[in-house]
């Protein structure tokens, strides 16, 4: 089962200038494009000039492009957990009560968010991102594990998410609304982990663990000790000690597009 | 040139040259700029910078920067001391758990280390009798005195630990969200990074905490798959569902954490969308001006007030947490 984008076996490294699905998107691409003139208007109208993917779908620059990029990943989430709520796990026999009122409050939580978002792109002018279809076929909803694999796999990407998109907010108020949401997200991910695997609400794929040391003067703390990993280059997955290891939006998109359905794959080319 | 050479000259001329670096050396490992390739042609630029990290960091953070860090690395001492001091005591925390809080405890540690980092060998330091775990504002004598006892009324399983470690974790993340904005400036957005990356490890031991209070409730300690039950006091949803009826509830039957989900300073804001400028309480239901039960029936003010955490202002978050400091706390200017 896989535990996080990066132990899924399609996720593995890609050269940035050689998308996994290129043969496939360029053909769908111009299929997509070509349904009307109409259509193509609009989807090259999202095709950025820099985008480098073809056949996907660019969510923008500055404030207006991380609001996107967040609509689209609540779009994703929100899809997950109602399908979630019709699948066989959640309406058969042997789920729990209480998981059942988790996966209720993730649903609601998650599609809250979606439309918040839209509802704030409208409200400053912005032009919010189309529905996007999701791809799920490779998530068995009648399993326990593969929905909470899954699960953890959305939240903790949505949290590394967040994280990194901060930075490339300019107003104090989008990042303030950006904080009120991802520590929810964070919520999400430590309880899925916890029901799987418990005591791993922190594990060292998604936070920088850190090993303290005895301080130097007893009772004197001035943080004494090793992460587990050496910190790097804020964005590249290893930030500081006891650090979220925050993703950049490129490279978590490339991990969502596995999720969205060929015309519906989305690059954010000016977020690099 | 010859760096060496340089370093050593500057080292006879400064004795206290390495130790100026070292700090900083930290702020650029874990900052940032540790995987930046030099260049021949970088050179000057990067021992400029050196020297600028070395001789003028603290000049280059802002005050109100280095406020936001000076109260978070006070608030990640709160915790790191009362964690760390559980752990050392036999029968405190059940042994399901134990694992939980010392990862919890290691990642304060590391928000330590990272924050001192950036702030430099300047930076204040905190010992555990800095605080005043009772919540009695350094009486010793506060409605959560039992919270270190093993088995001290209310304290069965560490229930008063827990609710207490819930308290302060939330306080945490709320201070972290208050203070973003202020880190987000062109000179700091490593800093702001690191601080997102703090905050959501906060949340999630926060939902952990609040797992560990359901399962005691309900007698399944070790499992996170225990119900919730209203009005969320004692066995609390994962997020925070209105204020929680007001927080966990001391042996007294006060509430001493009732201020961490309430409003903070100013609590409303003239303009709704300016998010960064008001505190609401953590039961609000408007976000950038619209209010979210309005827009489908099923979004009811419990659901609404989950979905969003809502920041403190630090003049709240240092009102709460000087319940938990003592006087030699006080007298070293803590949470003041």
């Amino acid at each position: 089962m896989p535990t996080s984008f990066s132990s899924e076996p399609q996720l593995r490294e890609v050269e940035p200038d050689k998308p996994l699905h290129v043969p496939i998107k360029r053909r769908s691409f111009f299929m997509y494009a070509g349904a009307t003139a109409g259509a193509t208007a609009l989807v090259l109208a999202g095709c950025s000039k820099s985008d480098s993917s073809p056949g996907t779908i660019d969510v923008g620059s500055g404030d207006a492009g991380i609001l996107n990029y967040a609509y689209a990943l609540e779009q994703l989430e929100a899809a997950f957990y109602a399908q979630i709520k019709t699948g066989g796990y959640y309406t058969g026999s042997t789920i729990t009560a209480a998981e059942k009122q988790i996966f209720d409050d993730l649903a609601l939580h998650e599609a809250i968010h979606r439309d918040f978002l839209k509802a704030a792109l409208q409200a400053n002018n912005i032009t919010p991102l189309k529905d996007l279809m999701p791809d799920f076929s490779s998530i068995n909803f009648g399993s326990r594990d593969q929905v909470l694999a899954a699960a953890q796999t959305f939240e903790d990407t949505g949290v590394a998410a967040y994280n990194g998109a901060g930075r490339f907010l300019t107003s104090n108020a989008n990042l303030a609304l950006a904080g009120k949401i991802v520590s929810v997200e964070a919520r999400h991910a430590a309880l899925i982990r916890d029901l799987r695997n418990y005591n791993k609400f922190v594990d060292s794929d998604v936070v920088n663990t850190f090993t303290p040391s005895a301080p130097a003067t007893a009772g004197v703390y001035l943080g004494e000790g090793t992460p587990n990993s050496t910190p790097n280059t804020q964005g590249n997955g290893n930030p500081g000690p006891g650090q979220e290891r925050s993703k950049r939006p490129p490279q978590i998109l490339q991990a969502v597009n596995n999720y969205l359905a060929d015309g519906s794959k989305l690059s954010a080319n000016s977020f690099a | 040139m010859d760096f060496f050479q340089l370093f050593s000259d500057l080292e006879k001329a400064d004795p206290e040259f390495l130790d100026r670096i070292n700090p900083r050396r930290r702020v650029f490992k874990y900052l940032g700029n540790a995987g930046q390739k030099v260049t021949a042609a970088a050179v000057p630029a990067v021992l400029a910078s050196f020297f600028n990290r070395a001789y003028g960091q603290s000049a280059t953070l802002t005050a109100p920067v280095q406020a936001v860090l000076t109260l978070a690395l006070q608030l990640e001492y709160l915790e790191y001391h009362f964690y760390n001091t559980a752990l050392g005591i036999s029968g405190l925390i059940p042994p399901s758990e134990v694992n939980g809080v010392t990862t919890i405890r290691n990642d304060e540690a590391g928000h330590i280390n990272a924050l001192r980092g950036v702030l430099g060998s300047s930076a204040p330091s905190y010992l555990v009798t800095d605080f005043d775990y009772s919540g009695g504002s350094g009486s010793g004598n506060g409605p959560m005195k039992n919270a270190l006892l093993p088995g001290a009324m209310g304290n069965a399983n560490g229930a008063l630990f827990f609710a207490a470690g819930q308290a302060f974790s939330d306080t945490g993340q709320r201070a972290y969200k208050g203070g973003a904005p202020v880190l987000n400036t062109a000179a700091t957005k490593d800093i702001l990074e690191a601080a997102l990356n703090i905050h959501s490890v906060e949340a999630r031991h926060n939902s952990h905490f609040r797992s560990v209070r359901r399962a005691i409730v309900a007698n399944m300690l070790g499992s996170a798959g225990a119900p919730a039950v209203a009005p969320y006091t004692d066995a609390p949803k994962s997020w925070i569902s209105l204020v929680d009826g007001g927080g966990p509830k001391a042996p007294d039957g006060s509430q001493p954490a009732s201020k961490v989900y309430g409003p903070g300073t100013p609590a409303t804001g003239a303009d709704p969308k300016a998010a960064d400028t008001y505190y609401p309480g953590d039961d609000n239901v408007s976000q950038a001006g619209v209010n979210l039960t309005t827009i489908n029936s099923t979004y009811t003010a419990a659901a609404v007030s989950e979905a969003f955490d809502e920041p403190l202002d630090a003049a709240t978050v240092k009102s709460i947490a000087l319940m938990f400091t003592s006087a030699a706390g006080k007298a070293k200017g803590l949470f003041s």
